[in-house]
């Protein structure tokens, strides 16, 4: 029987306990690993220990994806009317609503993100995207086509099956929201792997998902091994799983695109990595647009898909701009620390891993000649994997700073002169997850979000996603839509139906 | 203050006590009507009185309408996020359903329907309403059309604003949530007037209304006559779109009412005198307990009631023997008694219009193979299930809705002639088809003018799938995705980014 991880907490954010299995959730129940596995699992505020949880393997992986598949031929699916599968996903929402503080506290203990990020973001989007999809369960419609009069032409929007879902560590709780809220609705059972740095909240959600009462197998959730490469090739290899939805690095998103080829030619959505341009015109509202740029890139300690990483400041402005840019930055020095703690709003990265990566980009950067204008070291604190906000002046486009995305807080400024100058380097990247444009003109504002090669454009705002607004990439950032409606049609499958009525050969 | 009305069920099937306020119900309070009268809410089964209620009167419509608007322009509308108007309707849902059978006891009281049905069946698909247009507040989308590249064109699907919904006395909860949930759900506010024979269950729900914390003003229910309250309405210069559902008689009423004031959008939900349609093919069994269904449910009340019934020659003797012996199996009386299928009609003045409709029936010369009379006493409500044969299509009972138990049952020969028989009407709110054949089933069902067609089935809706009529059945569509489409205005908004004009 796997163990429960549990922790009293008494600090200014939250005093309580804060606790979640540490088995494997399948077909409904809490379960050790075959091989019996288990990963460490660190608090990066402070480099420790938080506990262990099981490691799945690919054996894991085959109960796992047995018990899916039978779910969805006798007790999911179309077996199930949409309203049913909708009152479900609610039950599911209401129960984390009302046990919200406890998995804000253990997101905040994971991943190091502030109180105010954790309970203030990720809790609120979770539960709007939860209910959101509950909504859409019964809503899932195909088409009838007007072809002839001795034809019923109509489509089908079906759910695939048994789904593969692979989550990244940066917004754990949310990322099983965004995937399991729209497979659930439109009827598929789900595989989910949570990051094996973060799987507290998920492994915690799957206490919620047993309580609710959805029927074993519907939804489930596997824990995963070190590396990630065991249960994660397992599932993108899987002949039993029909679609694979990946959110995280550009690297592994083309590994699980290979695998896909080399198994069943599972479909594949992929939300990848960016390097999200945030052009700031000579007209722009100055001070929103640096605090909008802030949010950008220092939200979550820049660990962000679509951080507004490079940011293109027209030369008008530009020495207004630094200089209340690096103002803002360094005020978040004073407010670096635990995440429980009053004040705080900049926290650690994710991991010892993850920070020495964030360094070597650093160093990378001074050594190409970038300057640190400010930033560009590791903050006092010695415990955790504090990197201060770090803003680089004097960028040239063939630097790897402004290449290569560094998923840290740390900002890349270019100076431009002209909006075409702008439009073109912003686009000169082989990414394409998300833009920003400052500017209070109403036709630059529309033509240069047109023109920018992204699958999000904010105008005047930054990294504001909204649950019913699709969210994915153009070029390498992925390709697929998650969240809104789009989403809907990612986890169904078209069926086209021609019915003769009375035609005779 | 208005009053309070309690009763203490003592039946079979339900003894729990039942508490309403009986005020109008405006601007999230319950209030005195202006004139300070009274109507009378009487029990279709004894004839008796069950409470007063207060009576709305055209100033009352007035204030509703104040309140509604205010409320549009500050706590509804597009003021706050569909998700939350959502979250609101999700409320009111769950609140119902913890009051489930006390709301069930409510209705069945005041409109006669038997408790099993309303318990069973009209107060759950209520609820399902609400949830299903809950999820859909926070999904509403207009469209960005590619022009050109100078230009950003998109619509927006605004709230229309204050609505104004009339709803009849046959299912009035199911009526009510079907009103107000896309409604809702759009942004809109609402001033709706049940109807004065059956306030009683909308009024119990504004107390839910109340409790799920919906901003004051957003939905004022006005209960009143349709002279006078309904008038109000239909012409009122700050209502900007009516719904209306009930008798192609008033619903010209109300069209008129709205092309002579401010030509408010509109919406209607007429009659009906659906052709139920059974081939020699058919399973004859499921078409006779679908055709009973069809025409006796409700005791006949039902706009789409399958109340001719067309029955193709080689099965005819077959079906109506079977299908009289299974009309006969109805236990009628009163709605809270243990087996009871068919309650009373709704009123004395309804019961003596059905009653009418018989005797025209006989007088011009159609044969009552079963019923034609009144049940138990003679002055009740109860009419037993009655079937018409060797009618022809000009009389009274084959033209005409008669809302009561009341079917005629019509020996046909050919496909191509029923279908022109079935569509001879002014009528289109629904149609069914019973047979086994693929090429049969399609071909007839499509060429049925009707904006339901069932094919092997009959009454079965869902809160997803649109309902409305074609013709003199009605305007408009609700349930579904298309239900929104009569709640919302479109705005087409043309940005100008690139074009110079010389």
């Amino acid at each position: 029987m796997p163990e429960t991880f549990k922790v009293e907490l008494d600090t200014p954010a939250y005093k309580g306990s804060v606790s979640c299995n540490t088995g494997l959730f399948i077909n409904g129940k809490f379960v050790d690993a075959v091989e019996g596995g288990t990963i460490d699992v660190i608090n990066p505020s402070t480099g420790k220990l938080l506990t262990k949880v099981a490691a799945a393997t690919s054996k894991d992986v085959d109960i796992a994806v047995a018990a899916a598949k039978k779910a969805y031929k006798t007790s999911w699916g179309l077996k199930v009317p949409g309203a049913q599968r909708g009152e479900l996903l609610m039950k599911l929402a209401t129960l984390l609503e009302a046990n919200i503080d406890e998995f804000a506290a253990l997101e905040c203990l994971n991943v190091g993100k502030p109180w105010s990020e954790s309970r203030g973001f990720d809790m609120k989007l979770t539960l709007q995207t939860l209910k959101y999809y509950a909504g859409w369960a019964d809503k899932v419609h195909g088409h009838t086509i007007e072809t002839n009069e001795q034809k019923l032409a109509y489509t089908r929007h079906e759910p695939y099956g048994v789904v593969g879902q692979i989550i990244p560590w940066n917004y754990p709780l949310t990322m099983v929201s965004w995937k399991i809220g729209p497979a659930l609705a439109t009827g598929n059972v789900v595989v989910l792997k949570p990051s094996e740095i973060t799987p507290l909240t998920a492994l915690k959600f799957a206490s919620l998902v047993q309580e609710a009462g959805f029927p074993p197998g519907a939804s489930l959730e596997s824990n995963v091994s070190p590396s990630g490469a065991t249960a994660g090739t397992a599932i993108s290899m899987h002949p039993d799983i029909r679609k694979i939805a990946f959110t995280g690095s550009t690297l592994t998103g083309r590994k699980i695109q290979e695998a896909s080829a080399k198994s069943n030619l599972k479909v594949v959505t992929l939300e990848l990595g960016g390097k999200s341009p945030n052009i700031i015109f000579d007209d722009a509202d100055l001070d929103q647009a640096v605090k909008w740029a802030a949010i950008g890139i220092f939200s979550n300690s820049g660990q962000v898909c679509t951080a507004g990483s490079r940011i293109y400041v027209q030369e008008g402005i530009y020495d207004a701009f630094i200089k209340a840019f690096s103002e803002a930055a360094a005020g978040l020095n004073t407010k670096t620390g635990d995440p429980f703690s009053e004040g705080t709003i900049h926290g650690p990265v994710v991991s010892q891993t993850q920070f020495d990566r964030v360094m070597s980009h650093i160093d990378a950067a001074k050594a190409e000649g970038a300057i640190p204008f400010i930033g560009g070291e590791r903050h006092s604190l010695t415990e955790g994997f504090f990197v201060k906000p770090t803003i680089f002046t004097n960028c040239t486009p063939d630097m790897k700073i402004v290449q290569e995305e560094v998923f840290g807080p740390v900002a890349a400024v270019v100076k431009f002169k002209t909006e075409d100058e702008a439009i073109e380097m912003a686009n000169d990247t082989n990414y394409g997850l998300a833009c920003a444009v400052f500017t209070e003109n109403v036709s630059r504002a529309v033509r240069v979000s047109n023109a920018l090669e992204a699958g999000m454009a904010w105008v005047n705002c930054n990294i504001t996603t909204e649950y019913n607004v699709p969210f994915g990439g153009y070029k390498q950032s992925g390709y697929g839509r998650e969240l809104g409606a789009y989403a809907i049609d990612t986890y169904t499958q078209v069926k086209a139906v021609h019915i003769n009525v009375g035609l005779k050969i | 203050m208005p009053a309070t009305f309690s009763h203490h069920f003592d039946t079979p099937l339900y003894n729990e006590k039942a508490t309403i306020q009986t005020g109008l119900f405006i601007n999230g309070v319950f209030v005195d009507g202006l004139n300070h009268s009274t109507i009378d809410v009487i029990n279709p089964s004894t004839g008796k009185t069950i409470t007063q209620v207060s009576e709305g009167t055209a100033k009352d419509v007035d204030r509703a309408v104040e309140a509604a608007r205010n409320a549009f322009n500050t706590s509804w509308g597009l003021k706050v996020p569909g998700a939350t108007r959502g979250q609101f309707l999700y409320k009111l849902a769950t609140l119902m359903e913890e009051s489930l059978d006390e709301i069930a006891a409510i209705e069945s009281l005041d409109n006669g329907t038997a408790f099993g049905v309303v318990k069973g069946w009209v107060v759950p698909f209520s609820i399902g309403l609400i949830r299903y247009y809950a999820g859909w507040a926070d999904k509403i989308s207009g469209q960005v059309i590619e022009t050109d590249e100078g230009r950003l064109t998109y619509t927006r699907h605004e709230p229309i604003g204050v609505v104004g919904q009339i709803i009849p006395w046959n299912a009035p909860l199911l009526m009510f949530a079907m009103k107000i949930a896309p409604a809702l759900a759009a942004g809109n506010t609402i001033v709706i007037k049940p109807s004065e024979l059956t306030p009683l269950s909308a009024l119990r729900v504004c107390s839910l209304v109340q409790e799920a914390g919906f901003p004051p003003g957003v939905l004022n229910v006005v209960v009143g006559y349709g002279n006078t309250v309904g008038s109000a309405i239909s012409s009122h210069m700050d209502i900007d779109k009516i719904a209306f559902t009930g008798s192609t008689l008033t619903g010209r009423k109300v069209m008129e009412a709205a092309s002579k004031s401010n030509l408010k959008n509109i919406t209607l939900e007429l009659g009906g005198k659906s052709p139920n349609i059974i081939f020699n093919d058919a399973d004859v069994d499921q078409a006779v307990n679908w055709a009973c269904h069809g025409i006796f449910f409700a005791q006949g009340q039902i706009c789409f009631a399958g109340s001719r019934i067309y029955v193709q020659s080689g099965i005819y003797d077959e079906f109506l023997a079977k299908f009289t012996a299974r009309s006969k199996m109805h236990k009628i009386g009163d709605p809270f008694g243990a087996d009871s299928y068919q309650g009373p009609q709704i009123s004395s003045t309804q019961t003596e219009r059905v009653m009418g409709y018989i005797k025209s029936g006989v007088d011009q010369g159609a044969k009552v193979h079963l019923g034609g009379q009144r049940h138990g006493e003679q002055n009740g409500n109860f009419i037993t299930p009655t079937i018409f044969t060797n009618t022809t299509p000009d009389m009274k009972i084959v033209q005409e809705e008669i809302f009561g138990p009341v079917s005629v049952v019509i020996k046909f020969e050919d496909q191509q002639d029923v279908i022109q028989q079935a569509n001879d009407t002014i009528y289109g709110l629904a149609a069914a088809v019973f047979t086994q054949n693929i090429t049969q089933a399609f071909e007839v069902g499509h060429a049925l003018k009707a904006g339901t067609v069932w094919v092997n089935c009959y009454n079965e809706v869902s809160a997803a799938v649109p309902f409305g009529g074609f013709k003199q059945s009605g305007i408009g569509r609700e349930y579904g995705s298309y239900a929104l489409e009569h709640y919302v205005n479109v705005k087409a908004m043309h940005i100008n980014i690139g074009h110079k004009m010389e």
